[in-house]
């Protein structure tokens, strides 16, 4: 099981290469308020982050994670739940 | 403070568009002379934007069975057709439906709105995945949150994204019901259904098509995208619209599901809102009839979605990937878009202005929707029109200072090149909450 800071670390180092941001990320960046990306990017970098993990987010979850450590909780248990 | 105040961003945006001229959200027509043409402020305009793809919101049969039914059962059923009961032409619209797609069953909505909002809510549960397009319409997206099943999107007509993510869910428990759309309402691209019907036979999974924009469209028989690709046997739900080709108003779903019918009770947006008034059921159950009897219709609509697809492919405009009955103009930003939606307003011609984030890969587009009715006339003036701002407003180059540009633009369609101005990198941007046509 992947541990969550390495899963923060990559999530950070991802958004670093998104064109539209400029500022470095951290732990506890507000994905929608802070990193000046509208609704369809936050959701198009969604997309780029399952296949690096290889997990689907459903959208409910969604809906409650606000910063990029809760993002990184969510792909932690994601993948928890299913053995590799 | 008020309660109103979240959406002081949005009021923001709105004065920008407001402020150029014409508010392209309250256009209201003094007059709709036929399905081709209105008077707006006392001037005609071509009406290329209404998804009347068959023209049929004028027949005089499908006019006469309406009056018909007005006369015989009065204006409207004052409820839902569990409380207040179902008047013989709900059935007899639901019995033809069902022959038309050769099915078991078929339940007809409000609205086809409502037709996704039931159907996905309620088929789908707890514990059930429900696999979306990302570029689905609205309705499409309300349906899912209505409901208790987890919902994952996967790239715009994907086929192997789809796999990809049905495979990610494991032996989780549950049923999969993948949803997609015939044409697809903002760049008039269809579906790869044979692909995505082998990928749902691979994963035992459920199958629904929208086919909102295809009905009477496409196919020999006009049964949409589902008959045209040869898949009729794979799809387990059809949904539809009677707003568009059928020129009415009200939704439906067919299935060849047993016990398809227990959806009458157990529905809430089928079981709590009023059911359509009788006269436009009656119109509706004529334009199906229509429909079959006069393939000449789709004839007509398939000769001008070439002739205005390929007239400004020609002059260079950024089109969809495909010739359809929708055809999309990519606009180099959003101020151009709305200076041109206005010009062409201006000039008599009425089409829909659509704006990120309501659009694929972030891209503003004008809009249009090409009908059976439409003259060639009618098109070659649109496409002169177009033409003549679009060299003005720098969309396109001029004529005398433009290249042979059939081969250079290989490729240079909408959804396949994706350039952003300036930038000529390739984006993936797709709509979160829906397309709004
Ligand atoms: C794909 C799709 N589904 C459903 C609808 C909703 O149809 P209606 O206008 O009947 O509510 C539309 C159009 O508005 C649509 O484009």
């Amino acid at each position: 099981m992947t541990q969550n800071s390495d899963i923060v670390d990559v999530i950070i180092g991802m958004i670093g290469t998104l064109p539209q941001v400029t500022e470095v990320a951290t732990p506890d960046t507000n994905i929608a308020r802070d990193l000046g990306l509208d609704s369809l990017a936050v959701m198009n970098f969604v997309m780029q982050l399952e296949d690096r993990f290889d997990v689907s987010i459903p959208m409910d979850r969604l809906a409650g994670i606000q910063t990029i450590n809760d993002l990184a909780a969510a792909v932690a248990d994601l993948k928890g739940r299913s053995p590799e | 403070m008020t309660i109103l105040d979240k959406f002081k961003a949005l009021q923001g945006a709105y004065e920008t568009v407001q402020s150029a001229g014409h508010d392209p959200f309250t256009v209201c027509f003094d007059e709709v002379l036929s399905p081709s043409e209105a008077v707006l402020k006392g001037k005609r305009v071509i009406l290329l934007g209404t998804n009347n793809y068959l023209g049929l919101t004028f027949d005089s049969s499908c006019v006469d069975k309406a009056v018909e039914a007005l006369m015989q059962a009065g204006t409207g059923t004052t409820g839902s057709r569990i409380a207040n009961g179902t008047y013989g032409n709900h059935a007899e619209l639901e019995r033809r439906l069902a022959a038309f797609y050769g099915t078991r069953a078929a339940m007809v909505f409000s609205t086809g709105y409502q037709a996704n909002l039931g159907i996905l809510s309620t088929i789908a549960g707890r514990g059930d995945h429900i696999l979306i397009d990302a570029d689905s319409h609205a309705s499409i997206y309300d349906g899912c949150r209505l409901g208790h099943a987890e919902v994952i999107r996967f790239r715009h007509n994907d086929p192997d994204d789809l796999a990809r993510r049905l495979s990610r869910l494991k032996d989780a428990p549950g049923n999969r019901l993948i949803v997609v759309e015939g044409i697809y309402s903002m760049l008039g691209d269809t579906a790869p259904l044979k692909e995505i019907a082998a990928v749902k036979r691979e994963w035992n999974a459920h199958l629904l098509v929208d086919e909102a924009h295809s009905l009477g469209v496409l196919g020999s028989n006009g049964r949409g995208l589902v008959e045209q690709a040869g898949v009729e046997a794979d799809v387990d739900f059809i949904v539809g619209t009677f707003s568009k080709s059928l020129g009415a108003v009200g939704g439906f779903c067919v299935s060849n599901l047993p016990d398809f019918d227990v959806l009458r009770i157990a529905c809430r947006p089928y079981m709590f809102t009023a059911s359509l008034p009788p006269s436009v059921i009656a119109s509706v159950t004529q334009a199906l009839a229509r429909v079959q009897e006069d393939p000449g219709l789709r004839a007509r609509l398939n000769i001008n979605a070439q002739r205005l697809y390929h007239g400004l492919e020609a002059e260079g405009f950024i089109l969809g990937p495909q010739v359809s009955p929708i055809v999309s103009i990519r606009m180099p930003s959003t101020e151009v878009a709305i200076a041109f939606w206005n010009a062409l307003l201006g000039a008599g011609i009425y089409l829909n202005l659509a704006l990120p984030p309501a659009t694929p890969d972030n891209a503003p587009l004008l809009r249009s929707s090409v009908s059976a009715a439409h003259s060639g006339t009618q098109i070659d003036t649109v496409i002169a029109t177009i033409t003549a701002i679009g060299s003005e407003l720098g969309v396109i180059a001029p004529r005398s200072h433009r290249p042979d540009m059939t081969e250079e633009r290989q490729g240079d369609l909408l959804g396949e090149v994706l350039w952003q101005p300036g930038q000529g990198q390739r984006h993936n941007h797709a709509p979160v909450t829906g397309n709004p046509l």
